[in-house]
């Protein structure tokens, strides 16, 4: 029986370090190459020792796919390319392909120059590891090599983020990446068509959850930035510089737009512009409103949102500020931040999670007191809110995407393991399909029943359909032909055209047998009686008595003779060949029951 | 170059639009050789190869075969097509046949025989798809023969197992446009076989080809639409094919279930997987609402749009669309929708700023957590979040047809609509916003809904706000913050756009009268009086104060007790207001002082208004002013037209009224005047300038007739034909000037033929009306039309001028309704003093936004002037799709005009006003006498004497600062 086997080498049953292992008909597959960020030791990058322990990882892996620019998608990539070894290709999609090396380059940035690491992947191994991306559109099929197919649907969960489809043959599987079904400013929801995969992999961040219409989070959002705006506030925006800060962009420009509002926006300068410029290059992969709108104006080129300088932030008057990081913990957020803290009529908005321990943690449980480097005490008056903006798929849209997409099997990966087991089970009982949730290394596999193509010659095809009603694709036909087997292909053929090609001559098969009957008279006479009695029964057939005394049922030949010993006795010779099987043992059957008496 | 550029613009942006004279139907079939058929055959036969062939028939389809000729050319082409073995020549000859079955007034069963005999021997299978597409044509041109439909649907149903999809295509739609949809047909052809149609097409359900799927089902469509019961048993099936993988067959299979849903609501059908049944119409509901989240978003328009017309869904299925059940991590959590409403009724305005204010509260049974539904839930939820706007505007459509039918549900989907108030799609908003008012009897808004309502009315867009203050003027509002929190957003509205301020103060005037009782306790603050200090009179012209009078005023309407509360400076604003603003501020009783609105008893009907009284008695006394002399006359007519004008500025309804008489009497007051002069009878060259008078008369006399009769709408035939009698008489008095004037007879000549060709046709036009002209200008004209034609011009002139002089004025009848035309640019406003620069020779876009009123047909009618310094005129014909019809009688043109000129030196300013075209051959009386009296006649006439275009200007030209600047070189 075929299998399927998938094992992740991270995000099993966890959030990060996405790496996925599959082998499907004999190839092997690594989707996704990301990095933990929760640690900073040996366990932030997949073990690929897993996949071999000495020599290039080339030999053992036909390709490897990148969802996103995410770094707990790629993070790992150069890493495993330049410093483990791979030289096969790398596929993801153009977009990601163009982000990817940015946050790649920060991310070894913070690393090595900053935290000091050494062994750690260099700016050229970034660029050499780009060097062997495979970039590929939307709806593309792709070939791998002869057998490997790959094709990429849009998910929609950050610029250029996409859902693999890997096809060998009939089996295939679907690696969703990180996938949204909900629209928002910026991106539309990730689409599938009714491909029937034999395994689903699936990402499940939101296994539990149920969310609330976008609408009343961007209502809420505008709302309080439009009132501290027009109290003559400032409004602090932590964000980290890619994908939910271009959906705030976008969300807030429109919105400025619509209403006319003059107050400043700034977006703190570093990632950003590169980044915008790709957004802005990559208008196809956005959404309805922003495809169908650029022709008069691109909506990435912002009119209101202009770059930040650090003096800005004490201007008097209102404004908003974009500004890295996210979690309040260093950089130019804190310090404005820190500048602004003491105006109850400011605000700060955090639009994301906050990891424990950080300035954005501790402001959102409520503390109002902050102590600072340098034992100062800051006191926070301004208004603290949160925001929740995520573009994850939560349960609902988990299941509808199974519902489009109609797999054989669901494998969750990228969640947390009680939350999986939730959906697991309501995947079965709604569905009907195994569902499977492996942790990292645990290897799964799955049997498949994949169907074997077989060509079929026309002529045959059509001269086989002839035969009884016409054809019904919802139920099997029977046809008889020749099954060849030759140079790795199957194909149906005629019997002729089965020998011609094989070279064979052909064997006539005969059946003969002697039936003998009683019958006095002359042989030429018996043959007679014989002709006369075959000829009533079988009407429908042409009974021939042929002048050489011997009669012809359509093929088969019947002679008589007077036995050796007994001169009363008649043998009759019938000899039938293979194909006419069927007619050949009736008429024996029948001689056997002896002739009528004649009158 | 530049000025080849500047060429190549107008032509494209300004059309010229040209009279089509050929008839269009024509190019269907006008030939008169009858060899048609002949010349045909000839071509065939001369045809060497298939592609020859091919082209003959090409070029023949090319012209139109008339109808006596079809038979003929119909047998040739059968012919041909036996002996042809090429398919590509019998495919287009199926195809001609077709096409000529389709000529007018040929009757196609001659030919029917014939071409179903083609179809025995035909072994292509597009070429029987073509002959059965030509089968269906000649089946819907013999509607009333139900045997030959009989026949026809045999043999599509013999061919219904050809193996090729297009054939079974064309069967499946031949069977549904002809198959037989009485009982009683089906009865008497029960002898064949018993053919149930329905059956039939049922069983192609389960076709092989999606194609073939799709049009089975929309062959059962047909069926149903053309009266055929489809049977409760196909819900079933179609049910399946709900799940089908292509997005045709689900679509159209989505439209069956309507269907079925409408002919069967009340039948009960099974639950499947359980013991349960439910209503059909449920059911239905269900099906579709899942549809909502199908992966093809054609599907999913055309699910949303047909759930708004299942009105007899039960009341808990529907709500249900709504539901969305949140949870987080397993717990149960409120929406914001819900959370808003707690805060609502606890009387707490909202915190919001709590961390973990939504916090998720109980734990949630996992078995009890239903992921897919099975039914509507949450349908609409999902069609509202939609990534394409087709879909959420479907839903938000339907959302309004079933909340207008169910009012509960209307309560119910308040919430999402307001959400929808946010979307990025301009016309998703707008949509929302219409929905909203439709549906506005059924609700009321809470605070913090109205919070979220009013806070569009930033909207920069300006049809948004509109749309919102049309809402506003319906909505019902709970609360007295509610009121305060309108009254200020629309004045934060005003100072920002101050050009909303007529919508505004209506929008204020209907939320006043609404709510009386809530606008009462807010009045001293809005008017800050102060129980013991006196407060400055706030400036009357400010237009946020006005805003806020209006509301009083309205609300005050039936309060009585609200006026006790206003300050001295508050009722003389009243007064003022109401003689100001008089369709804005309602008649208030007000204590100690007798004001008109005491007069006006509330008996009087409308039609009694006084001041329309007003306008009759003061029309009845000029028609009586025959007795008077004629300096009386003439004073007489100018304080009838002076009040009646200013009757017009007054009372909005009557405008229309009042400004078409006083220009009527304006004519008769000119033509008067002109006529008076006492020194007609000397010779005319002494007196040049009084003629130039006289003609000056005469010119504004025609022009104002066309004004008359082509800028008010409702005009009727009667008034016609005073206008073009009073036309005729300023024609009259201009020839009398010209006779005057000119010393040659040559010139007379042809000019009094010409009057005389006039009063001819007009003779001809309203002859109807003669009657009813006694003693008029035309009546004595007629008596003496004999002696007219054969006298000689000087002669005629006598007469004529004696004619003019005897004439008695005609009574000017009112029509019931009457409204003139009027438009107002928005835009531009014509205050800037920022020049709109630009490179000469090259072109400028000028946003023109313009409401126009009570024009008819402004996509044919309306016209844009811009006027340059150098008076240079430009006439620029916008796009028909510009305009836009907000309401009944309103329009709305946004537009874009195209300025070009050659680079000045300075700015300079241009104007811009809009016309209204016409064209006196397409006059309203023209169209009403019956074509048979004169139609010959008028052919016999060129149109360019009858038809005189011109254009109007309606509107106030407005003044554009631009500056073209040389090119840079």
């Amino acid at each position: 029986m075929p299998e399927i086997k998938v094992t992740p080498l991270g995000a099993g049953q966890d959030v990060g370090r996405s790496c996925i292992l599959v082998s499907i008909a004999g190839k092997n597959v690594m989707l996704d190459c990301g990095m933990h960020m929760g640690y900073n030791d040996d366990r932030r990058f997949p073990d690929f020792s897993y996949i071999t322990q000495n020599g290039r990882l080339t030999d053992f892996l036909d390709c490897v796919i990148i969802s996103h620019f995410h770094l707990d998608h790629c993070g790992a990539l150069p890493y495993f390319s330049e410093m483990v070894g791979y030289d096969g290709p790398i596929y993801m999609t153009h977009p990601t392909k163009a982000i990817c090396p940015i946050l790649l380059e920060d991310y070894r940035k913070i690393t090595v120059d900053k935290k000091g690491e050494t062994n750690f992947f260099t700016s050229q191994m970034i660029k050499d590891c780009m060097k062997k991306v495979v970039a590929v559109h939307l709806h593309q099929t792709v070939q791998v090599d002869e057998e490997l197919e790959i094709k990429a649907y849009y998910a929609g969960h950050v610029l250029g983020a996409a859902m693999f489809q890997i096809k060998v043959g009939c089996e295939s599987v679907v690696y969703t990446g990180d996938y949204n079904m909900t629209p928002d400013r910026h991106l539309g929801a990730a689409w599938i068509d009714k491909c029937r995969p034999d395994l689903l992999i699936s990402e499940s961040t939101y296994a539990t959850t149920i969310r609330d219409s976008k609408r009343c989070r961007e209502r809420d959002f505008l709302k309080k930035v439009h009132e501290t705006v027009e109290r003559g506030g400032k409004v602090l925006i932590p964000v980290f510089a890619l994908g939910r800060a271009q959906e705030l962009c976008i969300l807030l420009e429109t919105f400025w737009e619509r209403m006319n509002l003059k107050a400043p926006i700034y977006f703190s300068t570093g990632l950003t512009e590169k980044a915008n410029h790709y957004y802005k290059l990559f208008i196809t992969w956005t959404n309805q409103k922003i495809r169908k709108t650029f022709v008069q104006r691109n909506m990435f080129e912002f009119k209101h949102i202009k770059a930040f300088d650090r003096a800005f932030a004490d201007n008097p008057g209102p404004m908003v500020v974009f500004a890295t990081p996210g979690m309040l913990h260093a950089g130019q957020s804190l310090q404005i931040f820190r500048k602004w803290a003491g105006n109850e009529k400011n605000m700060v908005i955090m639009p994301g999670y906050c990891v424990q321990g950080t300035v954005g943690h501790k402001i959102l449980s409520g503390q109002r007191k902050l102590e600072m480097e340098g034992r100062q005490i800051l006191e926070v008056k301004m208004q603290v809110e949160y925001m929740s903006f995520s573009a994850h798929a939560d349960a609902k849209g988990i299941m509808q995407l199974i519902r489009q997409a109609e797999p054989r099997n669901v494998l969750l990966v990228h969640g947390e393991a009680k939350k999986m087991e939730f959906l697991k089970q309501k995947i079965e009982q709604e569905f009907h399909v195994s569902c499977y949730m492996p942790a990292n290394g645990e290897t799964t596999t799955i049997l498949t029943n994949p169907c074997i193509p077989v060509d079929i010659s026309l002529g045959l095809l059509k001269r086989e359909a002839a035969i009884g009603p016409l054809p019904d694709a919802k139920k099997p036909k029977l046809m008889h032909g020749t099954l060849l087997m030759k140079d790795n292909s199957f194909r149906l053929v005629s019997s002729e055209q089965a020998l011609k090609e094989l070279g064979l001559a052909e064997h006539q098969l005969r059946f003969t047998c002697r039936v003998h009957i009683q019958d006095p008279r002359k042989e030429h006479e018996t043959v007679l009686r014989v002709y006369n009695h075959l000829k009533g029964i079988l009407k429908d057939y042409s009974v021939q008595h042929l002048p050489d005394g011997s009669i012809t049922v359509e093929s088969i030949l019947i002679q008589a003779t007077a036995h050796s010993e007994d001169q009363g006795t008649k043998v009759l010779l019938v000899s039938w060949t293979y194909q006419d099987e069927e007619l050949g043992s009736y008429l024996t059957s029948l001689l056997k029951k002896g002739l009528p008496q004649s009158t | 170059m530049a000025a080849h550029l500047k060429k190549r613009v107008y032509e494209e942006f300004t059309k010229v639009v040209q009279q089509q004279h050929e008839d269009l139907s024509a190019k269907k079939l006008r030939l008169t050789k009858p060899s048609k058929s002949a010349a045909l055959h000839v071509d065939l036969c001369k045809a060497t190869s298939p592609a020859d062939a091919l082209q003959y028939l090409l070029q023949f389809a090319r012209k139109p075969v008339e109808v006596e000729s079809v038979e003929g050319v119909v047998r040739i082409l059968l012919e041909h097509y036996y002996k042809e073995n090429d398919a590509s020549v019998r495919l287009k000859i199926a195809s001609l046949l077709g096409l000529l079955s389709k000529t007018a007034g040929f009757s196609p069963d001659c030919i029917m025989d014939d071409a179903i005999n083609t179809l025995q021997n035909e072994k292509s299978h597009q070429v029987l798809a073509q002959l059965l597409d030509t089968l269906l044509v000649i089946g819907t041109k013999l509607p009333e023969n139900p045997s030959v439909r009989m026949r026809l649907v045999e043999v599509a149903c013999k061919h219904l197992t050809d193996s090729s999809h297009g054939v079974r295509n064309k069967c499946l739609q031949l069977i549904g446009c002809l198959g037989p949809v009485e009982k009683g047909v089906a009865k008497e052809a029960e002898n064949q076989a018993a053919k149930d149609v329905q059956k039939i097409i049922g069983d192609h359900f389960n076709d092989q080809d999606p194609r073939v799927r799709t049009a089975a089902i929309k062959a059962m469509l047909q069926l149903h639409e053309r009266g055929l019961k489809l049977h409760q048993a196909i819900y079933s099936q179609a049910c399946k094919l709900l799940a089908d993988d292509y997005e045709q067959v689900r679509s159209a299979a989505v439209q069956l279930i309507w269907v079925l849903s409408q002919l069967y609501p009340e039948s009960i059908v099974p639950i499947p997987s359980s013991n349960e049944e439910i209503r059909l119409v449920d059911d239905a509901f269900g099906k579709i609402c899942h549809m909502v989240s199908d992966g093809s978003w054609v599907v999913r328009v055309q699910a949303a749009k047909l759930l708004g017309s299942m009105q007899q869904v039960s009341s808990h299925f529907l709500e249900q669309t709504l539901d969305k059940k949140l949870m987080s991590d397993l717990r149960r959590k409120r929406t914001a929708h819900e959370r808003a409403k707690e805060l609502y009724s606890s009387g707490e305005f909202s915190s919001g700023r709590k961390w973990g204010d939504d916090a998720p509260k109980e734990e949630i049974d996992t078995g009890a957590v239903n992921l897919i539904e099975s039914g509507a839930c949450g349908a609409f939820v999902h069609g509202l979040e939609d990534e394409m706007y087709e879909v959420r505007i479907a839903a938000v459509e339907a959302l309004c047809m079933l909340a207008q039918s169910s009012p509960s549900f209307a309560e119910k989907c308040l919430d999402f609509l307001v959400d929808m108030f946010n979307d990025e799609i301009e016309e998703v908003r707008l949509q929302s916003i219409h929905t909203m008012r439709k549906i506005s009897n059924n609700i009321t808004l809470r605070e913090d809904q109205l919070d979220t309502v009013l806070a569009v009315l930033e909207d920069s867009s300006r049809d948004i706000r509109e749309a919102l203050h049309e809402l506003l003027c319906c909505t019902n509002v709970s609360t007295k913050e509610g009121i305060h929190l309108a009254l200020v957003e629309l004045l934060k509205n005003l100072t920002k756009y101050p050009t909303d301020r007529e919508s505004i103060w209506k929008c204020l005037k209907f939320l006043g009268s609404r709510h009386p009782t809530l606008v009462l306790p807010l009045v001293p603050e809005l008017l800050s009086t102060h129980p013991f200090f006196d407060t400055p009179e706030p400036d009357m012209d400010d237009p946020a104060y006005i805003a806020v009078l209006v509301l009083i005023f309205n609300a005050a309407k039936s309060c009585p007790t609200m006026p006790a509360l206003f300050s001295d400076h508050t009722f003389r604003h009243y007064a003022y207001l109401r003689d100001s603003l008089s369709h804005l501020v309602p008649p208030l009783r007000l204590p100690g002082r007798k004001l008109v609105s005491s007069a006006v008893s509330p008996s009087i009907t409308p039609h009694e208004d006084p001041s329309q009284q007003f306008l009759h008695q003061s029309l009845e006394r000029v028609y009586n002013f025959q007795h008077l002399d004629p300096q009386g006359i003439q004073e007489l007519l100018e304080f009838t037209i002076r009040d009646l004008q200013r009757l017009g500025e007054l009372q909005s309804e009557l405008a229309g009224m009042a400004d078409f008489t006083a220009t009527y009497l304006q004519c008769q007051l000119l033509l008067i005047k002109a006529l008076q002069e006492k020194l007609w009878n000397v010779a005319a060259p002494l007196y040049l300038k009084q003629n130039a008078l006289a003609s000056a008369a005469a010119k504004q006399i025609l022009e104002e007739t066309y004004k008359m009769e082509f800028m008010y709408s409702g005009v009727e035939s009667r008034q016609v034909v005073i206008i073009h009698h009073m036309r005729l008489q300023a024609k009259a008095l201009q020839l009398i000037v010209t006779a005057r004037t000119t010393r040659g007879v040559e010139p007379l000549f042809g000019m009094c033929e010409k009057f005389l060709q006039e009063v001819d046709s007009f003779q001809r036009c309203f002859i109807s009306e003669l009657p009813h002209m006694q003693g008029s200008f035309v009546d004595k004209l007629l008596d003496l039309m004999p002696r007219l034609v054969t006298s000689k011009p000087s002669e005629v002139v006598k007469i004529l001028q004696t004619t003019l002089r005897q004439s008695t004025f005609l009574h000017l009848p009112l029509p019931e309704q009457l409204h003139r035309a009027t438009a107002n640019i928005i835009e531009p406003t014509g205050e800037s003093d920022n020049p709109l620069r630009f490179t000469s020779g090259l072109v400028v876009a000028l946003d023109v936004d313009a409401t126009l009123e009570h024009v008819q047909d402004p996509q044919g009618t309306v016209k844009v002037q811009v006027l340059y310094p150098d008076g240079q005129a430009q006439l620029i014909h916008p796009k028909p799709a510009d305009f836009r019809n907000p309401g009944p009688g309103r329009h709305r043109l946004i537009t874009q005009v195209y300025l070009s000129h050659t680079a000045w030196t300075e700015p300079c300013q241009i104007e811009v006003r809009l016309l209204l075209a016409y064209n006196s051959n397409k006059s309203k009386a023209s169209t009403r006498i019956p074509k048979s009296t004169w139609s010959e006649s008028l052919e016999a006439l060129p149109p360019s004497e009858n038809g005189i275009e011109g254009t109007i200007p309606f509107s106030k030209p407005v003044k554009v600062y631009i500056m073209p600047k040389p090119a840079r070189r």
